[in-house]
């Protein structure tokens, strides 16, 4: 384990292929403990294969193939040791729409999670996990009297809510985010930015946004992608102030993408 | 007129449409006015007691059709205890495990099944399936468990279970169609909200399917009884057309389908007749209430996935 100061994620050289098509390119960054880094970047250009390569989620995909180095705490999270069931439970991950499970209650889709893998808790600390999930994930106060109720049947931002607690219920130390925003309303998407600063004390947040001003209002760090590559990658004022490459002041000045 | 309402073309197809579902349903009707018309005479002389009474004898022409109703039930039960896991699995094997050049193939051979005619799963049956069952199953379980009333000899071959077995494996292919079918529409990100979790593979199929598949895996369960029941020549040849109630499923039995078929040319009686076409209308009556709980539960299963998740 290295010191607390130390970045929890190093990725080195990652290069990522579907088939014959390379979609990353030598990607290098590394991620801060406890920071939110926004990945943005014209649609197509990686953003999503780019997290899902953090926990593993390729690893179904035929074809999927990658190279290059994703160090999590001191391990390679594609060495042969690594079990990628494991990995998983470290690195969350919550998705551009809402996924609630349609036949469980809010409670038991907190739940779920901690149910997984033959693990079962008693009742009364199960129940604080989930209390202690909802709150941070602020869905608490309206959903502590409906518990039995279906996932389902909250609105659209509440679900998304709903699945973040799901995915912090587990504990994860990175909470991977793929538009979480892009399905919602402008008052839901305003609830889940408060929330993903909130989050970004306690856990590492790796988001991708199409929306400037919501990676302006939500990270510590900024990265741009394009095509593949990534083409720059610094603090949020400094990305939408003075960004050092030229195309990432197009593509924020919107002059492309 | 605000709203044009389509032209002479499509008006008169559309009425042709309504003429041809008229006339199927009136088939339906008429076909269901006949069986009652024919059976009455039997109702009338035994009433409620023609589907409790146990006793079928031409020759005191005595008609009860209890064994042929217990008949079709225990091998339609046996067909769908083997052949719904067998599906599923099949199913479950075929969209998430095999590899995809396996894919093809594995499907169009199940489906293939669908096509062979009755007679000949019940050939094959005769000859194959009787004498593998007989030999490798039923006699090591008398022996051992034969104390059981399920399993208790003696062991013929033609049996309730050889029978049950044979209907398992025709009925297969349209279980595991419809369970495929319904599996694939399972959203990706539903798996992938397993798989995030820290879910293994078997934890996401399981979720999935408790999630989104049972409703359809039960109607393409009451798909295959609706066949299982009327399935008459396999089950024919296979069942040991003996209008007993036995509880053991290693001993012959009849079904409703098989003794309209074998006692039809030969009923001499009108009374014997009327019994035979009554058989026939209890036959019809549970296909239909089958098909109709079938096809009830399938549309619940369509207004439940296009609410979206
Ligand atoms: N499962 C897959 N199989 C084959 N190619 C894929 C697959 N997923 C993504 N790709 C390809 O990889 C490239 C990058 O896709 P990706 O989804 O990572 O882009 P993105 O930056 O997330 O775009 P968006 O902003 O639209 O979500 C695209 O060209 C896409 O066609
Ligand atoms: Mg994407």
């Amino acid at each position: 384990m290295e010191t607390v100061n130390s970045p929890i994620l190093k990725i080195t050289e990652l290069s990522a292929w579907f088939g014959a098509n390379q979609v990353l390119r030598n990607i290098a960054m590394n991620i801060e403990r406890n920071t939110v880094t926004s990945i943005m970047g014209p649609s197509g250009c990686g953003k999503s294969t780019f997290i899902r390569c953090l926990n593993r989620m390729h690893d179904l995909t035929p074809g999927f193939r990658l190279s290059g180095g994703i160090v999590y705490d001191g391990t390679d999270i594609y060495s042969d040791p690594i079990d990628p069931v494991a990995l998983r439970r470290k690195v969350g991950m919550v998705f551009q729409q809402p996924n609630p499970f349609p036949r469980m209650s809010i409670f038991e889709n907190v739940a779920v999670g901690l149910r997984l893998n033959g693990k079962n808790m008693p009742k009364s600390e199960l129940a604080g996990r989930v209390e202690q999930s909802l709150r941070m994930a602020a869905l608490w106060n309206e959903a502590k009297d409906h518990l039995s109720r279906p996932g389902t049947s909250l609105s659209g931002g509440q679900q998304q809510r709903l699945c973040i607690a799901r995915a912090l219920a587990v504990e994860p130390g990175i909470l991977l985010m793929d538009e979480p925003c892009s399905a919602l309303d402008p008052v839901s998407t305003g609830k889940i930015e408060e929330l993903i600063e909130e989050l970004g004390e306690r856990l590492t947040i790796i988001v991708v946004t199409h929306n400037m001003q919501q990676a302006a209002r939500i990270s510590d760090f900024v990265a741009f992608f394009l095509m593949g590559d990534l083409v720059e990658l610094d603090r949020s004022a400094k990305i939408f102030t003075n960004p050092s490459d030229k195309r990432t002041e197009e593509y924020i000045t919107g002059r492309f993408g | 007129m605000a709203i044009p309402t389509g032209n002479l073309k499509d008006r008169l197809f559309e009425r042709a449409t309504a003429l041809f579902a008229g006339i199927v349903l009136a088939l339906a009707l008429l076909l269901f006015a006949l069986l009652v018309r024919e059976s009455l005479p039997a109702l009338k002389k035994f009433g409620f007691s023609f589907i409790t009474g146990t006793t079928w004898d031409p020759v005191a022409e005595t008609f009860g059709a209890l064994p042929f109703i217990y008949g079709t039930l225990v091998t339609s039960t046996i067909a769908l205890l083997i052949a719904v896991p067998l599906s599923v699995g099949a199913a479950v094997f075929i969209n998430d495990f095999a590899p995809p050049w396996l894919k093809g193939p594995v499907s169009f051979l199940a489906e293939l099944l669908a096509a062979i005619p009755s007679v000949i799963y019940g050939l094959w049956g005769i000859f194959v399936l009787v004498p593998l069952l007989r030999d490798h199953f039923m006699k090591p379980v008398t022996r051992v468990f034969g104390w059981i009333p399920l399993f208790k000899g003696p062991v013929y071959g033609p049996s309730m279970l050889a029978a049950g077995v044979l209907l398992a494996i025709m009925v297969v292919p349209f279980i595991l169609s419809v369970s495929r079918e319904v599996m694939a529409t399972v959203p990706q990100r539903q798996k992938e909200a397993v798989l995030s979790l820290g879910g293994t593979r078997w934890e996401m199929i399981r979720i999935v399917i408790g999630q989104h598949c049972i409703p359809g895996i039960f109607g393409a369960t009451i798909l295959g009884l609706g066949r299982a029941i009327g399935e008459t020549m396999a089950v024919t040849m296979l069942i040991g057309n003996r209008p007993d109630i036995l509880l053991s499923i290693f001993q012959p039995g009849y079904s409703m389908a098989a003794v309209i078929a074998n006692e039809f040319t030969e009923a001499t009686g009108d009374l014997y007749l009327s019994s035979l076409i009554a058989v026939g209308l209890v036959l019809f009556l549970i296909t239909f209430a089958v098909n109709l709980a079938a096809r009830w539960i399938l549309t619940r299963l369509v207004a439940h996935a296009s609410r979206g998740i």
